[in-house]
């Protein structure tokens, strides 16, 4: 394939435009792009893709627990714009103890249920988040399940 | 006003026949209008995607199913096009085809249902027996496909469960070609009915940019004028290649919302029978013994088949080592399913996106300052299944 000239989709476009120093790395899977940024410039990198990419649309956010690895956790973000209909995935590691990144309610008023859910299921705290509370377990549930030390069969499981 | 009436907080639910499941929404009322709307959910959380991570990929089929369950098989095409996906693989052409006119009839289903109740939530009792009963025939065409009504768990990774029975299809022409003449008994009894259009018009109306800002999809973001529809944004399962039109509202109310469904309803007919005419034969799934089960005759006569069936039931398939996401247009708008693998046969990592979870989130926004009942409008028009919220 190489010196074939392979039309570079809008997405790369973007990518190659943020600032240098904000993005920790970038990869391609299944034609999908992934741009892993330092949660340091997570804001100012979202900011920058909704007012001046386009990207308008924020499909999801979640997060992914690698335990017993450390950063443990990934928040993620899937961000799609209308105008050049692509898709774009921002991930962050969360590396400070308790866990916690900036929110991105500001931007987008659909992170605010995405972010409750992230942190009741693990337990990742949004700053700046205007309504942080458990939305799907009860106020007074202990742990967050979908941590992967919590074992699917519930808090109480026992081997005996 | 204030100055004048006590502030009355008023607990809806969780079991409430209008909520559609268990759907706890608090109101704070003034009067009789709402000043402050809380939902809360979660009552139908069953850990869906915690359980997935412990099950194979093969397994978790049948839990995509209960994410929706009015739309079973809509959530079935959102899963197994994701895997496909992480594995790289594409469905022969037949496949393909069924897939899509089994999610088309889920999408005419569905719709059914939300017309059926959001219509007796608002004191219209008859459209519910209408509906049901063009839902019915739906449901025994499931049956006969796929053994399930509710559930029909069709889909496989890599294909379909198993060829149409005989009839089949001329079973579903035959619904298509005259389910259009029975929608005009819907139209009837509401389109131009005086009570509908007071309860609906002007009710819930949502701007672009609030539908943007919220990150609403599916007729709810159509309803307001946005064409936003991922078969036409982002195709799959070849829906580039069929003609239909992406009915959208313009003011954005209730009464909108409703006229896009409507015309959904249609526009999915159209689909099936192009779908129908065009239906390719040859295989239904791919011939991949590490994906595909191998046929049921076979595996009680030929050792290496049992041998295959074995280790597809032990271990499951084994993707590479990578993450997708992959969005459908399921009927209550955009389900996405993003899918982490460590390369081992069980997901590390699900996580649904599911429309009624999203959409739901605007109903505060809807109804602060609407009277209560409109309350039961704006969460019929969102058209939620708590399932779908909770997963």
């Amino acid at each position: 394939m190489s010196g074939e000239a392979v039309p570079r989709t809008y997405v790369q476009e973007v990518m190659d435009e943020l600032a240098a120093e904000a993005v920790r790395g970038r990869t391609c899977f299944r034609e999908q792009w992934t741009l892993e940024v330092r949660s340091e410039f997570l804001l100012q990198v979202m900011t920058e893709l909704r007012n001046r990419w386009g990207f308008r649309y924020l499909i999801d956010v979640t997060a992914v627990d690698f335990h017993p690895k450390t950063p443990r956790f990934q928040v993620v973000y899937h961000l799609w714009c209308h105008d050049r209909q692509a898709l774009l995935r921002v991930k962050a590691w969360v590396d400070t103890d308790p866990p916690s990144v900036p929110s991105v309610t500001g931007l987008w008023k659909t992170a605010g249920w995405h972010e409750r859910e992230c942190y009741d299921l693990f337990g990742i705290t949004f700053m700046g988040h205007p309504d942080l509370r458990r939305i799907l377990l009860p106020e007074s549930w202990q742990g967050h399940p979908l941590r992967k030390d919590y074992p699917t069969e519930g808090p109480d499981w026992d081997l005996d | 006003m204030s100055e004048l009436t006590e502030r009355l907080i008023l607990n809806v639910g969780p079991q409430h026949p209008s909520t559609h499941g268990v759907l706890r929404v608090v109101v704070e009322l003034e009067g009789e209008v709402i000043v402050r709307c809380t939902p809360d959910i979660g009552y139908l959380h069953r850990g869906i995607e915690k359980l997935m991570e412990s099950k194979t990929y093969h397994q978790c089929l049948p839990l995509t199913d209960r994410i929706d369950y009015l739309a079973g098989s809509a959530n079935n095409l959102g899963f197994v096009l994701a895997v496909e996906k992480l594995l790289g693989i594409e469905v022969p052409p037949r496949a393909r085809y069924l897939r899509v006119i089994v999610a088309e009839m889920t999408r005419i289903s569905s719709h059914l249902f939300w017309l059926a109740t959001h219509a007796h939530d608002l004191g219209a009792m008859t459209p519910l027996f209408y509906a049901f009963r063009e839902r019915e025939q739906l449901m025994d065409l499931f049956e006969a496909v796929a053994g399930g009504r509710l559930f029909p768990c069709y889909f496989r990774i890599g294909g379909v469960a198993r060829d149409v029975p005989d009839g089949w299809t001329d079973g579903v022409r035959e619904f298509c070609r005259t389910f259009p003449e029975k929608m005009k008994d819907y139209e009837t009894l509401l389109t131009k009915n005086p009570i509908w259009i007071k309860r609906t018009k002007g009710v819930g109306v949502l701007t672009v940019d609030e539908v943007l800002d919220y990150g609403l999809s599916g007729p709810v973001a159509r309803g307001s004028g946005i064409p936003w529809d991922v078969r036409r944004a982002d195709p799959y399962c070849g829906y580039d290649e069929f003609d239909f039109i992406i009915p959208v509202g313009e003011n954005g109310d209730t009464y909108d919302r409703y006229l896009v469904r409507l015309e959904e309803m249609r526009q999915s007919a159209r689909i099936i029978l192009q779908a129908l005419d065009r239906l390719p034969s040859g295989d239904i799934a791919v011939k991949d013994p590490t994906i595909t089960y191998p046929p049921k005759a076979d595996v009680y006569t030929k050792i290496e088949s049992l041998i295959q069936h074995f280790l597809l039931v032990e271990e499951g398939i084994r993707p590479p080592e990578g993450e997708v996401f992959h969005h459908t247009e399921a009927p209550k708008g955009e389900l996405g399913f993003y899918i982490v693998s460590d390369g081992s046969s069980h997901p590390f990592r699900v996580k649904v996106r599911t429309p009624s979870f999203v959409n739901l989130q605007v109903l505060s926004k809807m109804a602060e300052g609407r009277l209560l009942a409109d309350l039961i409008a704006l969460i019929g028009t969102i058209d939620i299944v708590l399932a779908d919220v909770d997963r």
